[in-house]
């Protein structure tokens, strides 16, 4: 009974945490909708129920209900693999994101909690979380390359081309600009990050100011936001690797891509911002004000900026982005050194 | 549990590596590969070392895996193009020297093997995991052979650079 117990925790832990992803996520259309509507000073979707809260649940209907086309000339396996993948892979690494400091169970799990340390407010605390973030996102390109390939359409294919090359250049860069804070954590686990940042001046965020900057770039590169979503230029690609896609097929993309969404801010808020960490109000309210605020930062750079030149955005990140984030890692690693052998002693 | 859930993963990893070598579709066997490279890396973290696992998934199944799917996916190989049957005496050659290969690891494996069973049972190679041990034994034991890898990959680097520029005429 007493070994079943941390597997049963584990378990509803995993449910929880995908219940609220999977909800946020359906409301981030909503809300996406809704800022750019104000943005471009129209109303947004308000048909639906008040306000429009119930749009995502007719837009999940219509979804589900639309027809199911699978291409003739498309190799069905990896036709329909190919959405499976890119939602797994946005799924999954939110399992090492700390959402709060615990669960608040200390009286009802008496004794037990100590013993497999099962109060922390993660589903997996493991020491590694960075680098499980990044090998996860490394595999979320399958999905993006074989859908565009499956289609065995030529939009398809080019546009997940783009996308593949823009996803493994901007890699680099990402991992680059999460260095300068695992340096001055000391960790490469998040839940110890987060708990490295516990007053506001020790936010990551003042100390680590390129490697933000670079990480906001980088990650909207990563999950193609704006101003880098050459890979579905409507206007040269129709809809680049999702072309060909109908349906809840076409949907899975769509849930992957919002997740990814939600995982980049809620990791901005981990790395740089403190995490759950804040006075007064409750830890998981924290996170989740500060995550939506990432979020409403990003749909605001969506309304603002145009869309770049493809070459310009290669040339961008290999010219730019990667020398200033070995430089941010150099700097760090040299004031870091500087300050642990002579100041802080 | 631990031991159900090796077998598991050693199956998938084997079946999948076998699926690499006699499925016909040159995509397919890529798609294998990447099964195969990620049934290795859950293999390393039943053995305790999560950092090989990540690294190995990072990569091999990541960065490597996607430049091999582009080659097949650029050159549009399709069955078609491939040879049907092997010609007997490369069928004949492949066979001596798997066989040799075997031959020759077989010393290894028997030496090491006792080893692995030992430290998978005592949990030792939790240490493998440990960034800091690692860390510190790449840039203090082992730092020329590191330092000489790196070099080896940067003029890599600097070799595929050169290649890939356009020639300009001046």
């Amino acid at each position: 009974m007493e070994s079943a117990f941390p597997v049963v925790l584990v378990v509803i832990k995993t449910l929880i945490v995908l219940a609220a992803v999977l909800t946020f996520v359906a409301y981030l259309t909503l809300i996406e909708r809704k800022v750019l509507g104000w943005i471009q000073v129209r109303i947004g979707p308000n048909r639906v129920g008040p306000w429009g809260l119930l749009q995502p649940l007719a837009d999940g209907a219509k979804l589900l209900l639309k027809e199911e086309i699978t291409v003739s000339s498309a190799n069905t396996v990896v036709y329909i693999a190919a959405p499976l993948i890119v939602v797994v892979c946005a799924l999954i690494p939110f399992a090492v994101i700390p959402f709060a400091k615990g669960l608040g169970l200390e009286s009802l799990l008496g004794p037990v909690a100590g013993k497999f340390d099962l109060n922390t407010g993660v589903i997996a605390d493991i020491n590694l979380g960075i680098l499980y973030i990044l090998g996860i996102s490394s595999l979320g390109v399958y999905g993006v390359i074989l859908g565009g390939w499956a289609s065995n359409s030529k939009y398809s294919l080019l546009g997940s081309i783009r996308a593949a090359a823009q996803m493994i250049s901007y890699e680099l860069g990402l991992s680059l600009s999460v260095v300068g804070v695992l340096i001055l954590a000391g960790t490469l686990s998040l839940v110890q990050i987060v708990e490295a940042q516990d007053s506001v001046y020790k936010w990551f965020v003042f100390r680590q100011p390129l490697g933000f900057l670079l990480f906001l770039i980088a990650g909207s590169a990563e999950i193609a936001r704006t101003p880098f979503d050459l890979m579905e230029c409507e206007n040269e690609l129709v809809a680049g690797y999702q072309t060909e896609y109908s349906s809840m097929k076409f949907g899975l993309f769509y849930l992957g891509e919002y997740a990814h969404l939600l995982f980049l801010s809620s990791m901005m808020t981990t790395l740089f911002f403190g995490g759950w960490q804040g006075p007064v109000l409750p830890p998981v309210v924290w996170f989740l004000g500060k995550t939506f605020f990432f979020v409403f930062v990003f749909v605001w750079i969506r309304g603002t900026y145009p869309r770049l030149r493809y070459d310009r955005v290669m040339q961008f990140g290999w010219k730019a982005l990667l020398p200033a984030g070995l430089f941010n890692v150099m700097a760090t690693a040299f004031v870091y050194m500087i300050w642990v052998q002579y100041v802080s002693r | 549990m631990e031991t159900i859930l090796f077998y598991v993963l050693a199956v998938v990893t084997l079946l999948s590596a076998v699926f690499v070598i006699f499925l016909r579709r040159p995509i397919h066997n890529v798609l294998f590969m990447i099964l195969t490279m990620i049934g290795l890396a859950t293999l390393f973290i039943l053995l305790h070392a999560e950092f090989i696992a990540m690294v190995q998934i990072i990569v091999y199944a990541g960065a490597v895996m996607v430049l091999f799917l582009f080659v097949i996916m650029l050159l549009n190989l399709e069955e078609i193009d491939l040879p049907r049957e092997p010609r007997p005496l490369r069928w004949g050659f492949g066979v001596i020297l798997s066989l040799a290969l075997v031959v020759m690891l077989f010393p290894v494996f028997k030496s090491i093997a006792p080893i692995i069973n030992g430290v998978a049972q005592n949990g030792d190679l939790a240490a493998a995991s440990n960034l800091d041990l690692i860390a510190k034994e790449l840039f203090t034991t082992y730092l020329l052979p590191f330092e000489i890898a790196s070099f080896l990959l940067l003029a890599a680097i600097i070799g595929t650079v050169v290649i890939g520029r356009k020639l300009t005429k001046s």
